[in-house]
C-alpha cells in the first residue's frame, strides 16, 4: 500500500478535492447488478411510491461507495482506507429523466490521529439536491 | 414488541467461501464509475504492492450483507425484514479485498436496542480469507422500524 500524500504534508483542516457524482436510473440498475441489492425501492417508481419514498432511491451503498472516490483518488492507493464509515440520514432521489440526480462530495482532515502510524481522520460531507444524505462520514487513511 | 435481548451476543455458523472473481471486481468498479486502474488491471496493483487487482473499499458488503441475512431471516429473532432499513455501516480493513480471495463470514449480534418503536440491531460481520487471516470487519446498523398499527 503506498498512499501518494505524504502525512506530514498534511494538517487539520487539508481540503481534499471535491467531486461530483451523477446517478440515473441506468446507474442504479447496473449498481443493482454488481451489488446483488435487488430491492425494488432502486429501480420501481411505482413500488418505492407505495411503501411511501417520493420517487425511486439510489442505494445508500451506493451513495457510500461514491463518497470514499474523494479519499481514494486523494490517497492514491484504495488500500490506504483503514477505517470507513457513514449514517444514512436522507436518500438520494432518482427521477426518471436524462439528468437523474448528483451526489456532490468534499473532505478534509479533521485530525491527525497518530504520527507512528501516519494516520488521518477524513471527514466527508455528501449532498444531494442541497439536502446532506449521509452523516457521520469518515474515514481513516493511512498516509505515506 | 421489542426484540429478545437474550440475542445480544449470538454469534451465527461461518458462511461457505466466497470466492471474489476479477471480472466481479471490474463490474463493481465500473458500477460506480471508478476508473481507478488497481481495480482492473494487475499490473497497476502490482506497482502498488498489491499480489492482485484490489475490490474497491465497499465491494465486501455484497459479502457481509448477505452473512446477515442468517441473523435477519432467524426466525427465533422474528424481525420483520419488510421494515428494515440501513442505519450506518462501518468498516475496518486489515487489508483490501483481492481478486482471488476465498472469503468467510462470521456474523454476531453486537447490540439490540428499543427506540421509540424502533429495533435497532447492530450485526458485526468478521471476515476471513482461506488462511484464516481476517481482511476486514463490517458493522451493519438496521433498524426495523415499528409497525403503524400496533403501537
Amino acid at each position: 500500500m503506498t498512499a501518494k500524500i505524504s502525512y506530514d504534508d498534511v494538517e487539520v483542516g487539508t481540503e481534499l478535492p471535491a467531486q461530483s457524482f451523477p446517478v440515473t436510473r441506468a446507474t442504479l440498475v447496473r449498481y443493482a447488478g454488481a451489488s446483488g441489492d435487488f430491492n425494488p425501492i432502486h429501480w420501481n417508481e411505482k413500488f418505492a411510491k407505495e411503501v411511501g419514498l417520493p420517487d425511486v432511491i439510489a442505494h445508500g451503498m451506493f451513495t457510500m461507495a461514491e463518497a470514499a472516490r474523494v479519499v481514494t483518488d486523494w490517497a492514491g492507493d484504495p488500500a490506504a482506507v483503514a477505517e470507513y464509515g457513514v449514517r444514512f440520514t436522507k436518500p438520494v432521489v432518482v427521477p426518471n429523466d436524462d439528468q437523474g440526480a448528483v451526489i456532490e462530495v468534499s473532505g478534509k482532515v479533521a485530525a491527525k490521529l497518530d504520527d507512528e502510524a501516519r494516520t488521518v481522520r477524513v471527514d466527508l460531507t455528501a449532498t444531494s439536491a442541497g439536502q446532506k444524505v449521509l452523516g457521520m462520514s469518515r474515514a481513516v487513511v493511512r498516509l505515506a | 414488541m421489542a426484540l429478545d435481548q437474550s440475542f445480544v451476543g449470538r454469534t451465527y455458523p461461518p458462511t461457505e467461501p466466497y470466492e471474489v472473481g476479477r471480472e466481479k471486481i471490474r463490474e463493481f468498479a465500473e458500477a460506480i464509475g471508478d476508473p481507478n486502474p488497481v481495480y482492473t488491471d494487475t499490473e497497476a496493483a502490482k506497482a502498488l504492492g498489491h499480489p492482485d487487482v484490489i475490490a474497491p473499499p465497499t465491494f465486501v458488503f455484497a459479502i457481509t450483507f448477505k452473512a446477515a441475512g442468517q441473523v435477519v431471516e432467524d426466525p427465533q429473532l422474528g424481525l420483520d425484514y419488510s421494515r428494515v432499513v440501513h442505519g450506518d455501516q462501518k468498516f475496518t480493513y486489515t487489508r483490501p479485498v483481492r481478486a482471488g480471495d476465498r472469503l468467510t463470514v462470521t456474523s454476531t449480534i453486537e447490540t439490540i436496542k428499543s427506540l421509540a418503536g424502533n429495533d435497532i440491531l447492530d450485526v458485526r460481520g468478521e471476515v476471513y480469507d482461506e488462511a484464516g487471516e481476517h481482511v476486514v470487519t463490517a458493522v451493519t446498523k438496521l433498524v426495523a422500524r415499528a409497525a403503524d398499527e400496533e403501537a
